[in-house]
Protein backbone atom coordinates (compact mmCIF):
# COMPACT_ATOMS: atom_id res chain seq x y z
CA UNK A 1 0.00 0.00 0.00
CA UNK A 2 1.49 3.12 -1.07
CA UNK A 3 0.50 6.78 1.05
CA UNK A 4 1.02 9.86 -0.21
CA UNK A 5 2.80 11.64 2.38
CA UNK A 6 2.98 15.19 3.98
CA UNK A 7 5.97 15.18 6.83
CA UNK A 8 5.86 18.84 7.43
CA UNK A 9 8.80 21.45 7.78
CA UNK A 10 9.54 20.17 12.06
CA UNK A 11 10.08 16.75 10.66
CA UNK A 12 12.75 17.61 8.39
CA UNK A 13 14.60 19.53 11.20
CA UNK A 14 13.66 19.46 14.72
CA UNK A 15 11.77 16.16 14.76
CA UNK A 16 13.46 13.82 12.60
CA UNK A 17 12.89 11.35 14.76
CA UNK A 18 9.42 11.61 14.58
CA UNK A 19 9.73 11.12 10.55
CA UNK A 20 12.53 8.48 10.51
CA UNK A 21 10.90 6.11 12.98
CA UNK A 22 7.25 6.22 11.20
CA UNK A 23 9.43 5.58 7.78
CA UNK A 24 11.02 2.12 9.35
CA UNK A 25 7.74 0.93 10.98
CA UNK A 26 5.85 1.33 7.99
CA UNK A 27 8.22 -0.22 5.79
CA UNK A 28 8.28 -3.15 8.81
CA UNK A 29 4.45 -3.36 8.76
CA UNK A 30 4.18 -2.83 4.99
CA UNK A 31 3.41 0.31 3.69
CA UNK A 32 5.20 3.06 1.97
CA UNK A 33 4.69 7.08 2.42
CA UNK A 34 5.76 8.58 -0.76
CA UNK A 35 6.57 11.98 0.22
CA UNK A 36 4.65 14.54 -1.99
CA UNK A 37 6.69 16.46 -3.95
CA UNK A 38 7.75 20.23 -3.30
CA UNK A 39 5.37 20.64 -0.99
CA UNK A 40 5.58 24.32 1.93
CA UNK A 41 4.80 24.29 5.03
CA UNK A 42 1.11 24.36 5.96
CA UNK A 43 1.82 27.58 8.67
CA UNK A 44 1.40 25.48 12.01
CA UNK A 45 -1.69 26.86 12.84
CA UNK A 46 -5.54 26.65 10.86
CA UNK A 47 -6.07 30.32 9.64
CA UNK A 48 -9.41 30.29 10.91
CA UNK A 49 -10.44 33.68 9.20
CA UNK A 50 -13.10 33.36 6.69
CA UNK A 51 -10.94 35.91 4.60
CA UNK A 52 -7.72 34.18 4.81
CA UNK A 53 -7.20 32.73 1.75
CA UNK A 54 -3.76 33.07 0.77
CA UNK A 55 -2.56 31.03 4.07
CA UNK A 56 -4.59 28.13 3.06
CA UNK A 57 -3.15 27.89 -0.28
CA UNK A 58 0.06 25.42 0.44
CA UNK A 59 -2.18 22.60 2.53
CA UNK A 60 -4.57 22.72 -0.66
CA UNK A 61 -1.84 22.31 -2.89
CA UNK A 62 -0.59 19.33 -1.11
CA UNK A 63 -3.81 18.29 -1.16
CA UNK A 64 -4.36 18.17 -4.84
CA UNK A 65 -1.15 16.69 -5.22
CA UNK A 66 -2.60 13.31 -3.38
CA UNK A 67 -6.05 13.46 -5.22
CA UNK A 68 -3.69 13.55 -8.40
CA UNK A 69 -1.50 10.96 -7.37
CA UNK A 70 -5.07 9.36 -6.74
CA UNK A 71 -4.24 8.63 -2.90
CA UNK A 72 -4.93 9.00 0.53
CA UNK A 73 -2.61 11.97 2.53
CA UNK A 74 -0.84 10.62 5.44
CA UNK A 75 0.40 13.32 8.00
CA UNK A 76 2.24 13.01 11.56
CA UNK A 77 2.87 16.05 13.00
CA UNK A 78 -0.40 17.25 14.78
CA UNK A 79 -0.43 19.90 13.66
CA UNK A 80 -0.06 19.93 9.91
CA UNK A 81 -2.97 17.11 10.44
CA UNK A 82 -4.47 19.40 11.92
CA UNK A 83 -4.33 22.27 9.18
CA UNK A 84 -4.57 19.70 6.47
CA UNK A 85 -7.64 18.27 7.82
CA UNK A 86 -9.24 21.64 8.37
CA UNK A 87 -7.90 23.40 5.43
CA UNK A 88 -9.99 20.02 3.33
CA UNK A 89 -13.11 20.53 5.14
CA UNK A 90 -12.91 24.14 3.93
CA UNK A 91 -12.46 23.18 0.35
CA UNK A 92 -15.79 20.78 0.66
CA UNK A 93 -17.80 22.70 2.64
CA UNK A 94 -17.17 26.47 2.13
CA UNK A 95 -18.24 27.36 -1.14
CA UNK A 96 -16.36 31.05 -1.12
CA UNK A 97 -13.25 29.75 0.39
CA UNK A 98 -13.26 26.88 -2.42
CA UNK A 99 -13.96 29.56 -5.04
CA UNK A 100 -11.19 31.89 -4.24
CA UNK A 101 -8.73 29.01 -3.40
CA UNK A 102 -9.04 27.99 -6.82
CA UNK A 103 -9.13 30.99 -8.81
CA UNK A 104 -5.91 31.68 -7.04
CA UNK A 105 -4.22 28.03 -8.20
CA UNK A 106 -5.87 27.40 -11.09
CA UNK A 107 -5.52 23.49 -11.19
CA UNK A 108 -5.66 21.80 -14.34
CA UNK A 109 -8.76 20.12 -12.18
CA UNK A 110 -10.44 22.37 -9.41
CA UNK A 111 -9.49 20.71 -6.09
CA UNK A 112 -12.96 20.21 -4.04
CA UNK A 113 -11.81 18.47 -0.62
CA UNK A 114 -11.55 15.00 -2.12
CA UNK A 115 -8.72 13.80 -0.60
CA UNK A 116 -8.64 11.81 2.34
CA UNK A 117 -6.17 13.17 5.17
CA UNK A 118 -5.35 10.11 7.51
CA UNK A 119 -2.82 10.50 10.53
CA UNK A 120 -0.29 7.61 10.40
CA UNK A 121 -1.88 6.47 13.89
CA UNK A 122 -5.62 6.18 12.08
CA UNK A 123 -3.50 3.89 9.08
CA UNK A 124 -2.71 1.90 11.87
CA UNK A 125 -5.72 1.50 13.61
CA UNK A 126 -8.21 1.61 10.34
CA UNK A 127 -5.82 -0.10 7.84
CA UNK A 128 -3.03 -2.58 9.71
CA UNK A 129 -5.43 -2.80 12.85
CA UNK A 130 -4.13 -2.85 16.47
CA UNK A 131 -4.35 -6.68 16.46
CA UNK A 132 -2.66 -7.46 13.68
CA UNK A 133 0.33 -4.64 15.07
CA UNK A 134 0.18 -6.60 17.69
CA UNK A 135 1.62 -9.67 16.23
CA UNK A 136 4.23 -8.04 14.55
CA UNK A 137 5.45 -6.99 18.01
CA UNK A 138 9.34 -8.37 18.71
CA UNK A 139 10.05 -6.76 21.64
CA UNK A 140 6.92 -5.77 23.91
CA UNK A 141 7.24 -3.20 25.91
CA UNK A 142 5.82 -5.34 28.58
CA UNK A 143 5.23 -3.25 32.10
CA UNK A 144 5.81 0.19 31.01
CA UNK A 145 3.16 2.47 32.08
CA UNK A 146 2.64 5.11 29.43
CA UNK A 147 0.70 8.40 29.58
CA UNK A 148 -1.10 9.42 25.75
CA UNK A 149 -1.12 12.72 25.65
CA UNK A 150 -3.34 14.37 22.69
CA UNK A 151 -3.24 17.98 22.95
CA UNK A 152 -5.51 19.85 21.42
CA UNK A 153 -5.05 19.54 17.57
CA UNK A 154 -5.62 15.74 17.23
CA UNK A 155 -8.84 15.47 18.44
CA UNK A 156 -10.41 19.16 17.92
CA UNK A 157 -12.56 20.26 16.81
CA UNK A 158 -14.40 16.95 17.07
CA UNK A 159 -16.71 17.62 14.30
CA UNK A 160 -13.86 18.22 11.95
CA UNK A 161 -11.04 15.77 12.99
CA UNK A 162 -13.21 12.94 13.44
CA UNK A 163 -10.27 11.09 14.44
CA UNK A 164 -12.07 9.69 17.82
CA UNK A 165 -14.54 10.81 20.86
CA UNK A 166 -13.04 14.54 21.19
CA UNK A 167 -13.30 14.10 25.07
CA UNK A 168 -12.91 10.40 26.06
CA UNK A 169 -10.39 9.35 23.12
CA UNK A 170 -8.64 5.57 22.83
CA UNK A 171 -6.80 5.30 19.36
CA UNK A 172 -3.06 6.18 21.44
CA UNK A 173 -4.35 3.82 24.54
CA UNK A 174 -5.13 1.29 21.97
CA UNK A 175 -1.79 1.85 20.51
CA UNK A 176 -0.13 1.49 23.66
CA UNK A 177 -1.42 -1.56 24.33
CA UNK A 178 -0.64 -3.07 21.02
CA UNK A 179 2.64 -2.74 21.42
CA UNK A 180 2.72 -4.19 25.23
CA UNK A 181 2.68 -1.40 27.04
CA UNK A 182 0.14 -0.38 30.36
CA UNK A 183 -2.20 3.16 29.15
CA UNK A 184 -2.05 5.93 31.72
CA UNK A 185 -5.69 7.42 31.89
CA UNK A 186 -5.42 10.92 33.06
CA UNK A 187 -7.66 13.68 33.21
CA UNK A 188 -5.67 16.33 30.97
CA UNK A 189 -4.38 13.94 28.01
CA UNK A 190 -6.43 15.96 25.95
CA UNK A 191 -5.81 19.43 27.51
CA UNK A 192 -3.72 22.03 26.18
CA UNK A 193 0.28 22.27 27.25
CA UNK A 194 0.58 25.82 26.56
CA UNK A 195 2.87 24.96 23.24
CA UNK A 196 1.57 28.12 20.82
CA UNK A 197 2.82 30.64 23.46
CA UNK A 198 6.27 29.18 24.03
CA UNK A 199 7.97 31.73 22.07
CA UNK A 200 6.99 35.07 24.24
CA UNK A 201 5.06 34.13 26.89
CA UNK A 202 7.53 31.46 28.72
CA UNK A 203 5.65 31.72 32.23
CA UNK A 204 2.28 30.63 30.86
CA UNK A 205 3.76 28.02 28.87
CA UNK A 206 5.29 25.95 31.81
CA UNK A 207 2.36 26.64 33.83
CA UNK A 208 0.43 24.66 30.93
CA UNK A 209 2.80 22.14 30.71
CA UNK A 210 3.66 21.45 33.82
CA UNK A 211 0.05 20.95 34.84
CA UNK A 212 -0.31 18.29 32.03
CA UNK A 213 3.43 16.19 33.46
CA UNK A 214 2.16 16.69 36.61
CA UNK A 215 -1.85 15.42 35.78
CA UNK A 216 0.60 12.46 34.28
CA UNK A 217 2.62 11.57 37.04
CA UNK A 218 0.08 12.15 39.64
CA UNK A 219 -1.25 8.36 37.68
CA UNK A 220 1.57 6.77 37.98
CA UNK A 221 2.82 7.44 34.44
CA UNK A 222 6.98 6.53 33.43
CA UNK A 223 6.66 8.52 30.33
CA UNK A 224 4.40 10.15 28.17
CA UNK A 225 3.71 10.02 24.33
CA UNK A 226 2.84 12.47 21.53
CA UNK A 227 2.86 12.80 17.87
CA UNK A 228 3.08 16.68 17.84
CA UNK A 229 6.91 18.34 17.82
CA UNK A 230 5.96 21.55 20.03
CA UNK A 231 4.20 18.84 22.63
CA UNK A 232 7.33 17.85 22.71
CA UNK A 233 9.32 20.64 22.80
CA UNK A 234 7.19 22.14 25.18
CA UNK A 235 6.67 19.01 27.44
CA UNK A 236 10.39 18.31 27.29
CA UNK A 237 10.70 20.69 30.10
CA UNK A 238 8.72 19.49 32.50
CA UNK A 239 9.57 19.92 35.69
CA UNK A 240 7.99 16.63 37.16
CA UNK A 241 11.27 14.85 34.99
CA UNK A 242 8.51 12.67 33.14
CA UNK A 243 10.20 11.79 29.49
CA UNK A 244 8.55 12.27 26.50
CA UNK A 245 9.09 10.04 23.25
CA UNK A 246 7.30 10.21 19.70
CA UNK A 247 4.77 7.16 19.53
CA UNK A 248 7.23 6.40 16.52
CA UNK A 249 9.92 5.80 18.24
CA UNK A 250 8.17 3.69 21.01
CA UNK A 251 6.46 1.50 17.80
CA UNK A 252 9.86 1.19 16.07
CA UNK A 253 11.45 0.01 19.07
CA UNK A 254 8.50 -2.51 19.93
CA UNK A 255 8.85 -3.59 16.27
CA UNK A 256 12.54 -4.12 16.42
CA UNK A 257 13.40 -1.82 13.78
CA UNK A 258 14.92 1.21 15.86
CA UNK A 259 18.25 0.47 14.97
CA UNK A 260 18.03 -0.14 11.19
CA UNK B 1 -16.90 49.63 7.96
CA UNK B 2 -18.20 49.39 10.81
CA UNK B 3 -16.12 47.76 13.12
CA UNK B 4 -18.50 44.89 14.28
CA UNK B 5 -19.42 43.89 10.72
CA UNK B 6 -15.48 43.34 10.10
CA UNK B 7 -14.93 41.79 13.03
CA UNK B 8 -18.08 39.18 12.52
CA UNK B 9 -17.45 39.34 8.69
CA UNK B 10 -13.53 37.35 9.32
CA UNK B 11 -14.86 35.05 12.06
CA UNK B 12 -18.08 34.19 10.61
CA UNK B 13 -19.57 33.57 13.91
CA UNK B 14 -23.18 34.28 14.40
CA UNK B 15 -22.44 35.78 18.59
CA UNK B 16 -26.07 36.00 19.06
CA UNK B 17 -26.56 32.65 19.34
CA UNK B 18 -24.67 32.38 22.52
CA UNK B 19 -26.75 32.01 25.65
CA UNK B 20 -23.74 33.24 28.22
CA UNK B 21 -23.11 30.38 29.90
CA UNK B 22 -19.77 30.53 30.17
CA UNK B 23 -18.70 27.40 29.44
CA UNK B 24 -16.41 27.91 26.71
CA UNK B 25 -14.40 30.57 29.49
CA UNK B 26 -14.27 27.44 32.07
CA UNK B 27 -12.52 25.52 29.72
CA UNK B 28 -9.92 27.88 28.52
CA UNK B 29 -6.96 27.09 29.59
CA UNK B 30 -5.35 30.44 29.33
CA UNK B 31 -8.19 32.17 31.64
CA UNK B 32 -5.59 33.07 34.17
CA UNK B 33 -3.81 34.97 31.60
CA UNK B 34 -6.59 37.03 29.66
CA UNK B 35 -8.57 40.13 31.05
CA UNK B 36 -11.04 39.38 28.35
CA UNK B 37 -11.99 35.62 28.78
CA UNK B 38 -13.80 33.93 25.60
CA UNK B 39 -17.65 34.43 26.30
CA UNK B 40 -16.66 38.08 26.98
CA UNK B 41 -15.01 38.71 23.27
CA UNK B 42 -18.13 37.05 22.44
CA UNK B 43 -20.32 39.32 24.44
CA UNK B 44 -18.52 42.20 23.55
CA UNK B 45 -18.38 41.69 20.10
CA UNK B 46 -21.95 41.57 19.85
CA UNK B 47 -22.76 45.12 21.39
CA UNK B 48 -20.23 46.91 19.56
CA UNK B 49 -17.09 47.25 22.58
CA UNK B 50 -14.55 46.43 20.57
CA UNK B 51 -11.89 49.09 21.10
CA UNK B 52 -10.96 47.48 24.46
CA UNK B 53 -10.37 43.83 22.36
CA UNK B 54 -8.21 45.49 20.06
CA UNK B 55 -6.25 46.66 22.50
CA UNK B 56 -6.06 43.60 24.65
CA UNK B 57 -3.02 41.59 25.55
CA UNK B 58 -5.57 38.49 25.96
CA UNK B 59 -5.65 38.58 21.71
CA UNK B 60 -1.99 36.96 22.27
CA UNK B 61 -2.64 34.93 25.30
CA UNK B 62 -5.56 32.42 23.18
CA UNK B 63 -3.38 28.87 22.20
CA UNK B 64 -5.86 28.19 19.35
CA UNK B 65 -6.45 24.73 21.59
CA UNK B 66 -9.95 24.69 20.05
CA UNK B 67 -10.86 23.53 23.55
CA UNK B 68 -14.04 26.41 23.47
CA UNK B 69 -15.02 25.73 20.27
CA UNK B 70 -15.38 21.95 21.39
CA UNK B 71 -17.22 22.46 24.34
CA UNK B 72 -19.88 25.49 23.77
CA UNK B 73 -22.78 24.01 24.07
CA UNK B 74 -24.54 26.17 21.10
CA UNK B 75 -21.72 25.87 18.41
CA UNK B 76 -20.52 29.42 18.83
CA UNK B 77 -16.78 28.88 18.37
CA UNK B 78 -15.58 31.66 20.35
CA UNK B 79 -11.98 30.94 19.32
CA UNK B 80 -12.92 32.66 15.55
CA UNK B 81 -13.81 35.66 17.03
CA UNK B 82 -10.47 35.92 19.17
CA UNK B 83 -9.00 35.85 16.01
CA UNK B 84 -10.92 37.76 14.31
CA UNK B 85 -10.02 40.42 16.44
CA UNK B 86 -6.61 39.30 16.50
CA UNK B 87 -6.17 39.43 12.29
CA UNK B 88 -8.31 43.11 12.94
CA UNK B 89 -5.26 44.35 14.99
CA UNK B 90 -2.28 43.25 13.53
CA UNK B 91 -3.19 43.85 10.05
CA UNK B 92 -3.26 47.62 11.26
CA UNK B 93 0.04 49.25 10.17
CA UNK B 94 2.86 49.19 12.11
CA UNK B 95 0.93 46.91 14.83
CA UNK B 96 2.49 43.20 14.55
CA UNK B 97 2.93 41.77 17.78
CA UNK B 98 6.00 40.05 16.92
CA UNK B 99 9.24 41.90 15.72
CA UNK B 100 11.61 39.62 13.95
CA UNK B 101 14.27 41.57 15.24
CA UNK B 102 12.93 40.25 19.09
CA UNK B 103 13.25 36.60 17.42
CA UNK B 104 16.54 35.26 18.26
CA UNK B 105 16.83 36.31 21.91
CA UNK B 106 13.79 34.16 22.67
CA UNK B 107 15.28 31.09 20.50
CA UNK B 108 17.24 27.85 22.19
CA UNK B 109 18.54 24.73 20.64
CA UNK B 110 15.49 22.71 20.54
CA UNK B 111 12.99 25.48 19.43
CA UNK B 112 10.93 23.67 16.70
CA UNK B 113 10.39 25.43 13.16
CA UNK B 114 6.64 24.78 13.74
CA UNK B 115 6.72 27.27 16.30
CA UNK B 116 8.12 30.32 14.98
CA UNK B 117 6.10 29.91 11.70
CA UNK B 118 2.71 29.48 13.39
CA UNK B 119 3.75 32.97 16.16
CA UNK B 120 4.30 34.74 12.77
CA UNK B 121 0.97 33.29 11.61
CA UNK B 122 -0.66 34.22 14.61
CA UNK B 123 1.04 37.47 15.20
CA UNK B 124 1.89 39.28 12.58
CA UNK B 125 0.90 40.67 8.79
S1 LIG C 1 2.56 21.92 11.23
FE1 LIG C 1 4.33 22.53 11.66
S2 LIG C 1 5.68 21.07 11.14
FE2 LIG C 1 3.85 20.64 10.30
S3 LIG C 1 4.34 21.71 8.37
FE3 LIG C 1 3.08 22.89 9.39
S4 LIG C 1 4.47 24.12 10.37
FE4 LIG C 1 5.61 22.62 9.63
S1 LIG D 1 -0.28 23.56 22.92
FE1 LIG D 1 0.60 21.65 23.05
S2 LIG D 1 -1.03 20.39 22.78
FE2 LIG D 1 -1.86 22.26 22.35
S3 LIG D 1 -1.48 22.19 20.24
FE3 LIG D 1 0.08 23.15 20.97
S4 LIG D 1 1.61 21.77 21.18
FE4 LIG D 1 -0.14 20.64 20.84
S1 LIG E 1 -19.79 28.48 25.70
FE1 LIG E 1 -20.82 29.25 23.91
S2 LIG E 1 -22.81 29.82 24.63
FE2 LIG E 1 -21.57 29.56 26.45
S3 LIG E 1 -20.77 31.60 26.80
FE3 LIG E 1 -19.27 30.62 25.56
S4 LIG E 1 -19.85 31.17 23.51
FE4 LIG E 1 -21.59 31.64 24.76
S1 LIG F 1 -8.96 28.57 21.68
FE1 LIG F 1 -8.18 30.30 22.80
S2 LIG F 1 -9.94 31.13 23.76
FE2 LIG F 1 -10.55 29.13 23.12
S3 LIG F 1 -10.18 27.88 24.89
FE3 LIG F 1 -8.34 27.77 23.66
S4 LIG F 1 -7.06 29.36 24.47
FE4 LIG F 1 -9.09 29.77 25.26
Amino acid sequence: MIYSYYPGCTLKNKAKDLDRYARLSAQALGFTLEEIENWQCCGGVYPMAKDEIATKLSSVRALADAKAQGRDLVTLCSACHNVLKQVNNDMLTDEDIRTRANNYLKLDEEYCGETKVIHFLEVLRDVIGFDKLKEKVVNPLTGKKIAAYYGCLLLRPGKVMQMDNPENPKIMEDFIRAIGAEPVIYPMRNECCGGYVALEDKEAAAKRRNAVASSASGFEAEMMVTACPLCMYNLNKNDSDVPVYYFTELLAEALGVKDN
Amino acid sequence: MDRKEEILRISGVNVRKCMRCGKCSGTCPSYDEMEFHPHQFVYMVESGDIEPLLNSDSLYKCLSCFACVERCPRGVEPAKVVEAVRLAAVRQKGNNHLKAENVPELLDDETPQQLLVSAFRKFTK
